[in-house]
């Protein structure tokens, strides 16, 4: 299934209860694509990452991952929640959590293996924080725990990586080659990221999706105002870099 | 003190107890750590009280309808086991649901146990028993029965820790894995319910949360990540059976009630030594 598409929403809609979140959200997302998910907080960007993943069903409509059922897909799909649901007391070090990554890539009894121990000691090696493996995983800095969960979302090797708010955390933007890593994972696997903050994304990505309750893809060439305008209800500041114009907003028609 | 290790040389009925106490120890360390780590003490305190409800009817069976073979702790298994898929299917479709259902199992289960314990004819002397614990009435019996729970636990317990511990902290994720979550969930609580029967016969079914949480709360002080919480808490609890039965044998103080009172001591000692250090450090 090499030439399907890595994410597919057709008509699909979602509501919690009385609380429509998508509607008749419909795009394709092609293999190896280095997509930003972008719209206002409460838009239902999180809530399309879990429809993708399986925790979620949607109300109407289908969600392909991979050319499968996204339950089926689970495994060839890697994951950074927002809010990592840990406890900070739990006791585990850096290394346990990354190896979290590959729990369903082993055996069925016992440790984890040889090959288990390298693709996570490699996953955490790319976000630049191989030397503190042996450290107390409460004992980070939001940062740095956030790039371990990075790290425990590519140690599987998912084909698709899924990273939600990746950048949430000031300490992700200095001093650390985010953008770097991404091209160098996009080499291996299509990447999907989830962000309030289209600005920053928006330098590194190809395809722009827009979310606020519809949805609407768009190279991030083509870019207006009024677009922008009305995915977040209001005028948005543009950023104009050299070669792209490349903004908060989405341009083309919107899907319904 | 003295006295109890040279009794234990001489007396079988010490070395059951003692052997039996030390069995329970290992999944006491195991599984505790998991209960504590995924914070599910309710669930098992829960569990531990619907065990006097199969005690009492597996009593009941025995002594008043002549069932010579049902022994009180094959009606502990079985109740704990029925407390523990009850609980957790609850808690798995229904979590709004979940405390009031542990609270109403809760008092249920000692309910139960109470009426088929009246209903029995004669002296109701074994109550106190299940209730507090009677270590020293482990019988030969009761420990192969220990001894193969002891190793069904652990086996499950260790063989599956990698799973145990992604679930643990964060079932979320670990769904993304696809990890059967509620498979495992269900699972772990049903080890939980077997320690709790384990502990029972040592401590009783009031004082067992004690038991499963204290030597696992204490090693929390000291340890980075979950299988050294097991180790240090397994060793710990091991300990606490072994001096609480020997601080309790010249005086003929109930053991059970004399280990609960040590691990608490100790926990205590240990978290004031800890926030004076830190105060110190600060």
């Amino acid at each position: 299934m090499s030439d399907s598409w890595a994410v597919e929403f057709d008509d699909v809609s979602f509501a919690y209860g009385a609380a429509t979140v998508l509607e008749g959200a419909t795009f394709h997302i092609p293999p190896r694509s280095l997509a930003a998910v972008v719209g206002p907080n409460g838009g239902g960007k999180t809530t399309m990452l879990k429809l993708m993943l399986g925790l979620l069903a949607p109300d109407s409509g289908q969600v392909r991952v991979l050319g499968e059922k996204p339950s089926q897909a689970r495994r060839a799909v890697g994951y950074m929640p927002q809010h990592s649901l840990a406890d900070l007391r739990f006791p585990v070090n850096v290394m346990d959590v990354v190896l979290m990554g590959r729990v369903s890539a082993g055996r069925l009894f016992g440790p984890y293996s040889r090959a288990d121990r390298d693709a996570a000691a490699g996953a955490l090696e790319s976000v630049g924080l191989g030397d503190l493996a042996g450290r107390n995983f409460a004992a980070l800095s939001g940062g740095q725990r956030q790039r371990v969960l990075i790290a425990r979302a590519i140690a599987p090797q998912p084909e698709l990586l899924l990273l939600d708010e990746p950048t949430a955390s000031l300490d992700m933007r200095v001093g650390y080659e985010f953008y770097d890593l991404l091209a160098e994972l996009n080499q291996r696997m299509t990447i999907l990221i989830v962000s309030h903050d289209a600005e920053f994304v928006s330098q590194a990505v190809t395809t722009v999706v827009c979310v606020q309750r519809k949805v609407s893809i768009h190279p991030t060439e083509d870019v207006t105002d009024e677009l922008i305008g009305e995915l977040y209800g209001r005028p948005v500041r543009r950023v104009r870099h050299e070669h792209n114009c490349v903004g908060l907003g989405c341009q083309g028609q919107v899907h319904r | 003190m003295s006295e109890f290790f040279h009794a234990l040389m001489t007396q079988p009925f010490l070395q059951v107890a003692l052997a039996g106490g030390i069995l329970a120890s290992v999944a006491c360390g195991i599984v505790g750590s998991y209960v504590v780590a995924r914070r599910i003490t309710y669930i098992a305190g829960g569990i531990a009280h619907c065990v006097l409800g199969g005690m009492g009817a597996a009593y009941w069976l025995r002594h008043a309808k002549g069932w010579a073979g049902c022994e009180p702790i094959y009606g502990a298994v079985a109740s704990a086991l029925l407390a523990a898929v009850i609980i957790g299917w609850v808690s798995l479709r229904a979590k709004q649901w979940e405390d009031t259902i542990i609270g109403a199992l809760w008092a249920m289960g000692m309910a139960v146990g109470v009426l088929f314990i009246a209903a029995t004819p004669g002296y109701n002397q074994d109550l106190i028993g299940y209730l507090f614990g009677n270590i020293l009435m482990i019988s030969t019996g009761d420990l192969w029965l220990i001894a193969a729970l002891d190793l069904l636990v652990v086996a499950v317990g260790l063989g599956m820790y990698k799973q145990f511990l992604a679930v643990c902290f964060d079932e979320e994720f670990a769904r993304t894995r696809g990890v059967a979550v509620d498979a495992y969930y269900i699972s772990l609580l049903c080890l939980t319910a077997l320690t709790v029967v384990l502990l029972a016969t040592v401590v009783g079914i009031v004082m067992v949360i004690a038991l499963l949480t204290l030597p696992v709360a204490i090693a929390g002080v000291f340890a980075r990540r979950l299988w050294q919480v097991m180790i240090i808490a397994t060793i710990l609890s091991m300990a606490l059976v072994t001096l609480g039965m020997a601080v309790s044998y010249s005086p003929e103080l109930p053991p059970g009630a004399t280990i609960i009172t040590l691990a608490g001591g100790l926990y205590l000692l240990v978290v004031s030594v800890r926030a004076i250090l830190r105060r110190g450090k600060g």
